[in-house]
């Protein structure tokens, strides 16, 4: 580890997460729903489902199947964004499921689909992180059976120095390395459900990411586990 | 691939021999589980691009075509020119593919070779500055499959550098702004020594693999592409699949992937001359 202090531009430890929030049953309408937010970045999903699939020919009768739909509304950012799927919120969308299903039990809804909407209100880097944590939320608020809970964090490096989740400034980051964005999502046992990369990394630098996220993730797990709590206790 | 086209998918037979031969660190043709099959290469397929390449992975095989042009920059890099890169899965290759709007694995695949690509730096966009903030080059790399056979990722990745390697300016008539694209200069694209090979580790059962064919892409559980170079920097990393994975084998899948992009590189420097 370097011995120069880096200071991160808001004044975190290199370890700190922003302030989370976590709230469920934020849209009356859905199954679940939930929102999530790491500092200024917000996002809400909402569950609809398990309903029966349709068009009828994408049915599995082994398994349900999960779909996520992930999307920034066109204010979230300071460049307006066109309405409408892109190449990288359909990407992101699939990323999303990835990291969900392994923890649904999905095989009990054969021929069914379970839709989950995930929508950034506000965007100040780790979106996708948000989304999945909201996401996540969402399912269990929905009663879905899970197997464990999900929570995503993203791990940066900047020049040579590991911080824990980024927020914008520290993304567009130039100097030395540059910045490495890398979003990993884990089970609260330590299964790894979604990692990408994006940057310049050594492998053992990477080793001591997937740690930082390790330890940063039982800390969002803990948000999540008190928002879910909190809201059996309200209907007390 | 999911729901009617399920099909024509590896049966529940041919995965569980499958996992028997990798068992035994075996497959059905005969190679180790970290071996890839054949790499042949072609360079100048197509004569109206400005560069390209045809590349085979044993039955696998893609098309890359480089076109360069001359557009606006976007406006938070001003003086650096543009990269795009798109796929499409053509029906003529697959009896899965079919003709529309990219699905999911096209726009996938796209989007992995061009940000392995981008984060590495491969291509120095500073260089490709002809007016800034008016006048960039932007370089188009198109990707097609002619053969699947598993591991079009890998596939297009090496296409996409060879092609990058042997591709050259069209003239730019700066007078009536336009690219005449019929007359090529001999200058190449700037690019500089750090190669991204990407490589694609499959885990099925067990086991670990490279190199996939397609019976054995369609079982897998988790797949992590990864972009880097020979001496162990990485660029670009995705999982894929909806099943979880132990920090171990991670550690696994990166060693792996690190010996074999090593590997690679011996099957393709001469075209990266």
């Amino acid at each position: 580890m370097p011995t120069k202090q880096f200071k991160r531009s808001d004044g975190r430890k290199l370890d700190g997460i922003r302030a989370m929030e976590a709230k469920v049953g934020v849209v009356p309408n859905a199954n679940g729903s939930a929102m999530f937010s790491f500092g200024d970045t917000i996002a809400i999903a909402a569950v609809y489902g398990p309903r029966k699939m349709h068009p009828q020919h994408k049915q599995d009768p082994e398994k349900g199947t999960l779909r996520c739909n992930y999307s920034m509304l066109s204010f979230s950012v300071s460049d307006r964004i066109r309405p409408g799927p892109n190449r990288r919120s359909t990407e992101i969308s699939k990323i999303t499921e990835w990291a969900l299903e392994p923890v649904l039990m999905i095989k009990k809804y054969p021929n069914m689909a379970i839709d989950v909407h995930i929508n950034i209100l506000q965007a100040n880097a780790s979106t996708r992180c948000a989304g999945i944590n909201a996401a996540a939320l969402a399912l269990a608020h929905a009663g879905i059976p899970m197997r464990d809970m999900v929570s995503s964090v993203s791990i940066g490096k900047i020049d040579k120095q590991l911080v824990v989740d980024l927020n914008k400034d520290e993304e567009d980051w130039e100097d030395g390395e540059g910045s490495t964005d890398i979003p990993i999502t884990m089970t609260s046992h330590d299964g790894l459900t979604h990692i990408q990369l994006d940057g310049r990394i050594t492998s053992k630098e990477l080793k001591e990411a997937i740690e930082l996220a390790r330890k940063a993730t039982k800390e969002i797990y803990e948000v999540q586990k008190k928002a879910l709590k909190d809201s059996v206790k309200e209907i007390k | 691939m999911s729901g009617i086209k399920d099909i024509m998918e590896t049966s529940n037979l041919t995965e569980k021999r499958i996992k028997e031969y990798l068992a035994e660190g075996k497959r059905f043709d005969g190679r180790k589980p970290g071996e890839f099959r054949e790499i042949s290469i072609e360079t100048g397929v197509s004569k109206k691009a400005e560069g390209s390449a045809r590349v085979k992975i044993g039955k696998t095989e893609v098309i890359v075509g480089i076109k360069l042009d001359v557009s606006e920059p976007y406006p938070d890099s001003l003086d650096k020119g543009k990269l795009m890169v798109t796929s499409e899965l053509l029906p003529l290759s697959s009896p899965r593919f079919e003709s529309g709007p990219p699905r999911f694995p096209a726009i996938e695949l796209g989007r992995l070779i061009d940000r392995a690509i981008r984060e590495s730096k491969f291509i120095q966009f500073e260089k490709l500055c002809i007016k800034k903030g008016e006048k960039v080059w932007a370089v188009f790399i198109d990707i097609y499959s002619i053969n699947d056979d598993g591991n079009l990722i890998d596939a297009a990745g090496i296409g996409a550098l060879v092609a990058l390697k042997t591709a050259k300016f069209p003239k730019y008539d700066e007078k009536n702004e336009k690219v005449l694209h019929e007359e090529l200069t001999t200058k190449k694209i700037p690019l500089s020594k750090e190669i991204p090979i990407m490589v694609t580790v499959h885990k099925i059962g067990d086991n670990i693999l490279v190199d996939p064919t397609l019976e054995e892409e369609d079982i897998n559980e988790v797949r992590i592409t990864i972009g880097g170079t020979t001496d162990g920097t990485i660029f670009s990393m995705q999982k894929g699949n909806p099943k979880e994975i132990s920090i171990e084998d991670i550690y696994k899948i990166l060693d792996l992937a690190e010996k074999t992009r090593k590997k690679v590189f011996l099957n393709i420097e001469k075209f990266l001359k």
